[in-house]
């Protein structure tokens, strides 16, 4: 009997080879085997042969929209800066996407990163990803040689040591807390839509921050922040973050010091996750790819749950639905500028 | 040999000489390298700590000077040398890996002053591997889990003491300090010889020796068909360069207060897009693949060329953590495989 | 000896060299007695210059170390230094760091050589240097060629002393401006054609180009054709660099640093080198 991943790695590998072969895309990115256990390889499949060696598991963390805008510009004659695209269609390139990863790619559409006609979306509706962070805690931080997955358990294996896992005890945060594990736009499926999730309680892991005084938060924010070595994994492996000089990087003006001095490094995390408000899906790219073990994604889930009730909107549902902050209607609330003091005076 | 509650008293009565350091869990069970007190224990579990030991030596950031930053007065630049850590340190738990990354970046930093004195008061105990870790490969790179290059002195941890080896003099010096010392028993030496001989052994999967890449012709390497895969994959960021003990590169920037300035030196990176950006918008390695053929030919190739050994020390740092599974192991059998 | 200490020093002269303003040339006298006996530079050597507050930028010597007593650097204004550096004033204290890199092998390899010089833009400020300390030691040279262009003719730099060179009987000059102008009456052309035309002989000879790439690249084929080959063509490289000691990483291409190992390097040291600059 084989497994679900397995089922869908072999659905995976037949769809991304006919469309290598056929000429319909350039390319097929999805996930190839790591050389270490729990890690998964962004992979670009340019061949039909290379197509087996696509693999879909658990362990799938990295969002995969991050990488689209530059593999579809690869795929453009060279120009100039200020040169117009060239005429007629462009080579396509084939993606596999879960319910984050789609949401994104709305996103990089609502904002011109990519052409929707340029994709050829294979959707899957996510169990969730697992956190590896979690599996290590849960067999003391031993060296893991092998992991073998299951429906819903995982072997982890060490010199001297096999244990079972319960899959959903440790998968990542943003899945547990997840609603849309559909993808919204795709072109094919591998599996079924699941709909909705119902999740009353989607946003506890802010609410308990948000439960604490503002020093407590200040407190916690620069404990969580404060083993950051400024390696830039979050913000690179998140499909928002293309501008293409980071505001930590320009040096004219200069924004923000470069080493790791503890207010630097709180501007960093504070201005990035700002930059994500109304745009983040809560993939959890960020999280997965920090060495550190660092929380940021709690900061954009925070940015997530006032957008989505000041503005009613979640990020990357439809391309047709506006970008919350960067449209502008009569009736927006505006509650939020006016610091607690000024509100008081107004009254 | 010192039992363990000698070893302890040793660090404790060296404490008052030396600020301690050693690798440590923090509550997320992260290990790295804090300050250790009163005669406390590294933290001995088998592989490296999660940061770089180049923090010892080439600290993020480094102040090279300091000065007055007030243009056009008659004291504006004035420069003071920093000024100089009271005492010296005293780092325990250090695996051999670690400390042989030591010696590797003196090389480049051979006429560095900050880097040097750096070394001349920063002791490396080490801490002898019993086993190799899944991502260890000391051995592809010329070193061993027992070797000595860089440490001051060797330590071997046996069932209820641990055997310590000096390396150096001054290593030397201190053992004799080491109160309750005694010689090690005929059955202890035994069980470090034992260490010796199997621990080299119990790495994976041994390789042929990457040194041979130096032979091999340059361009034919620049040229190699992986690189653009493995580019596929990386996200630029800069994992791999900060947390890898060889990998020295940095930026120099001036920072200024109310009219008083320093001006540091801080980790940078290859990998980052802006290392290599002319102030004319020219970039002679904008392209990510050129970025990652760059961090792997510098270590493999470059680095050896000018210097001899691989700059890389197989401490499998950036393969434990690499986002995306960049593997420096798979890089060298690709490179000599070309 | 600390090698990222700068120098005291201070400007002593500037001078606009080019119409549109973004050019200028700094004179530099170093403050310590002991720092300016200490100073020995090679032509196409290159030095950190250091503006408290903003950083460091490499600037090529523009003076012979036949100058004595300070020492000159033309700017482009492009980056945070040099635009900070364009807004100082005569009398403004500044730092200086260096000699730095190998420079041009004016005692060696190209004693006794006919020299020839091509230079575009504003990449001539250290053959500048290298044409002053030849002309000082003119005897140890057989003949000096130089071509030399610029967009227009406000553009070119060093306009008085390119007039005196022009006037000299022992240094074939050319100067030549991409397009016409109101008033010009040298040479029009771009730099690779005008050396096409006076095809240098490549007998017993060096050629030392700097400029543009693309200058560079179009300059070649013209000599190729009259038998000049890549060890006979000195360049100097750009890149990006922070301490210039070879240490950084910043500046290399492949295994060489471009700030310790050049910024000189022949053509055929180039020739084997990925492009990476």
């Amino acid at each position: 009997m084989s497994t679900m991943n397995e089922k869908i790695t072999e659905e995976l590998r037949q769809k991304a080879r006919q469309l290598l072969e056929s000429g319909r895309v350039a390319a097929f990115l999805g996930y190839a085997s790591g050389s270490v256990p729990m890690v998964m390889r962004p992979f670009v499949a340019r061949t039909p042969e290379d197509a087996d060696r696509l693999e879909w598991n658990s362990f799938c963390v990295l969002n995969l929209a991050n990488y689209l805008p530059a593999l579809l510009k690869s795929f453009e004659p060279p120009r100039r800066p200020n040169e117009p695209p060239p005429q007629g269609p462009l080579p396509k390139v084939g993606v596999v996407a879960t319910g984050c990863w789609s949401r994104n790619m709305v996103v990089q559409i609502q904002e011109n990163q990519v052409e929707r006609e340029r994709l050829v979306i294979i959707g899957i509706s996510s169990r969730g990803m697992v956190d590896r962070k979690k599996v290590q805690a849960l067999i003391a931080h031993r060296d893991v040689t092998a992991v073998k997955e299951g429906d819903n358990t995982l072997v982890v294996a060490g010199p001297g040591f096999e244990e079972e896992i319960n899959r959903w005890d440790v998968v990542r945060d943003n899945c547990k807390s997840c609603v849309h594990p559909d993808p919204v736009i795709f072109d094919d499926m591998i599996g079924e839509l699941k709909g909705e999730r119902d999740l009353p309680d989607r946003f506890s892991q802010v609410e308990e921050i948000e439960a604490l005084s503002a020093q407590e938060r200040w407190k916690w924010f620069t404990s969580e922040i404060q083993s950051c070595i400024r390696c830039y994994a979050c913000r690179n492996a998140c499909p928002l973050c293309y501008c293409p000089t980071c505001f930590v990087d320009d040096s004219r003006p200069q924004w923000v010091g470069k080493s790791i001095d503890s207010v630097d490094t709180a501007i960093f995390h504070i201005l990035r996750a700002y930059h994500c408000a109304g745009r983040c899906t809560d993939c959890g790219s960020c999280e997965s790819a920090c060495p550190m073990g660092i929380r940021m994604r709690i900061l954009t889930k925070k940015l997530q749950k006032d957008v989505l009730q000041l503005y009613g909107i979640e990020a990357g549902m439809s391309v047709q639905e506006p970008l919350p902050l960067t449209t502008y209607k009569k009736d927006d609330p505006q509650d939020f500028i006016l610091t607690e003091s000024l509100k008081g005076e107004k009254k | 040999m010192l039992p363990r509650a000698g070893f302890q008293q040793w660090l404790q009565e060296l404490s008052g000489q030396f600020e301690i350091f050693g690798p440590k869990k923090n509550e997320k069970a992260i290990v790295s390298w804090q300050r250790l007190e009163g005669g406390e224990l590294p933290d001995m579990a088998p592989g490296v700590p999660k940061g770089s030991i180049k923090t010892f030596f080439f600290p993020q950031p480094e102040t090279l000077f300091e000065f007055t930053a007030r243009p056009k007065q008659d004291d504006s630049f004035r420069l003071r040398e920093p000024e100089k850590r009271q005492k010296p340190r005293l780092v325990v738990g250090v695996r051999p890996c670690d400390a042989r990354s030591v010696l590797l970046n003196s090389m480049p930093y051979k006429e560095d002053p900050y880097f040097q004195q750096n070394r001349q008061n920063v002791i490396l105990v080490g801490l002898a591997c019993r086993n190799g870790c899944s991502t260890c490969f000391c051995t592809w790179t010329g070193g061993s889990p027992v070797g000595t290059e860089g440490l001051d002195i060797l330590v071997f941890e046996l069932e209820d003491g641990f055997v310590l080896e000096p390396v150096t003099e001054r290593g030397e010096s201190l053992l004799q300090k080491a109160s309750s010392a005694r010689d090690a028993t005929e059955a202890e030496r035994q069980a470090v010889q034992e260490i010796r001989d199997n621990a080299p052994t119990s790495l994976p999967e041994a390789m042929e020796p990457a040194s041979q890449l130096v032979q091999k012709d340059l361009m034919a390497l620049y040229n190699a068909p992986f690189w653009q895969q493995l580019s596929d994959s990386c996200i630029n960021c800069g994992t791999c360069t900060f947390l890898c003990p060889t990998c020295y590169c940095f930026d120099i920037q001036d920072e200024t207060l109310r009219g008083k300035g320093r001006r540091i030196r801080y980790w940078d990176s290859c990998m980052f897009p802006l290392f290599t950006l002319h102030a004319s918008g020219h970039n002679p390695r904008g392209e990510k693949v050129k970025r990652v053929r760059n961090r792997f030919m510098h270590k493999l190739k470059y680095f050896p060329e000018r210097f001899g050994p691989l700059s890389c020390v197989g401490c499998g740092r950036c393969v434990r953590d690499c986002p995306v599974n960049i593997d420096i192991r798979q890089v060298m059998k690709e490179l000599l495989a070309v | 000896m600390n090698p990222y200490l700068p120098y005291p020093a201070r400007i002593d002269d500037i001078v606009i060299e080019t119409e549109d303003g973004n050019l200028k040339t700094f004179k530099l006298v170093l403050e310590d007695d002991a720092d300016r006996a200490g100073w020995h530079h090679v032509p196409g050597q290159f030095a950190m210059l250091s503006i408290a507050g903003k950083g460091e930028i490499p600037i090529g010597i523009a003076s012979s170390p036949t100058e004595k007593g300070h020492l000159l650097f033309t700017v482009n204004r492009a980056g945070v230094v040099t635009t900070a550096l364009h807004k100082m004033n005569v009398g403004d204290p500044i730092g200086v760091r260096g000699p730095l890199g190998n420079g041009f092998p004016v005692d060696s390899e190209l004693k006794g050589k006919n020299i020839v010089i091509i230079a575009g833009g504003f990449a001539f400020t250290t053959l500048r240097s290298t044409l002053i300390y030849m002309l000082e030691h003119r005897a140890d040279y057989g003949n000096i060629t130089v071509v030399y262009g610029a967009r227009t003719p406000g553009m070119l730099l060093y306009k008085e002393e390119l007039k005196q060179w022009q006037e000299r009987d022992d240094l074939d000059v050319h100067i030549t401006v991409d397009r016409e102008a109101p008033g010009w009456k040298g040479l029009v052309g771009f730099v690779p054609t005008i050396a096409g035309q006076v095809k240098p002989s490549p007998e017993n000879a060096a050629a030392l180009i700097c400029g543009p790439p693309i200058m560079i690249k179009f300059t070649m084929p013209p000599l190729e054709e009259v038998g000049w080959t890549d060890d006979q063509v000195y360049l100097s490289l750009e890149n990006r660099m922070k301490c210039g000691l070879g240490v950084c990483g910043h500046c290399n291409v492949g295994p060489v640093y471009v700030c310790k190992d050049g910024p000189v390097f022949t053509r055929s040291q180039v020739q084997k080198l990925p492009v990476e600059f």
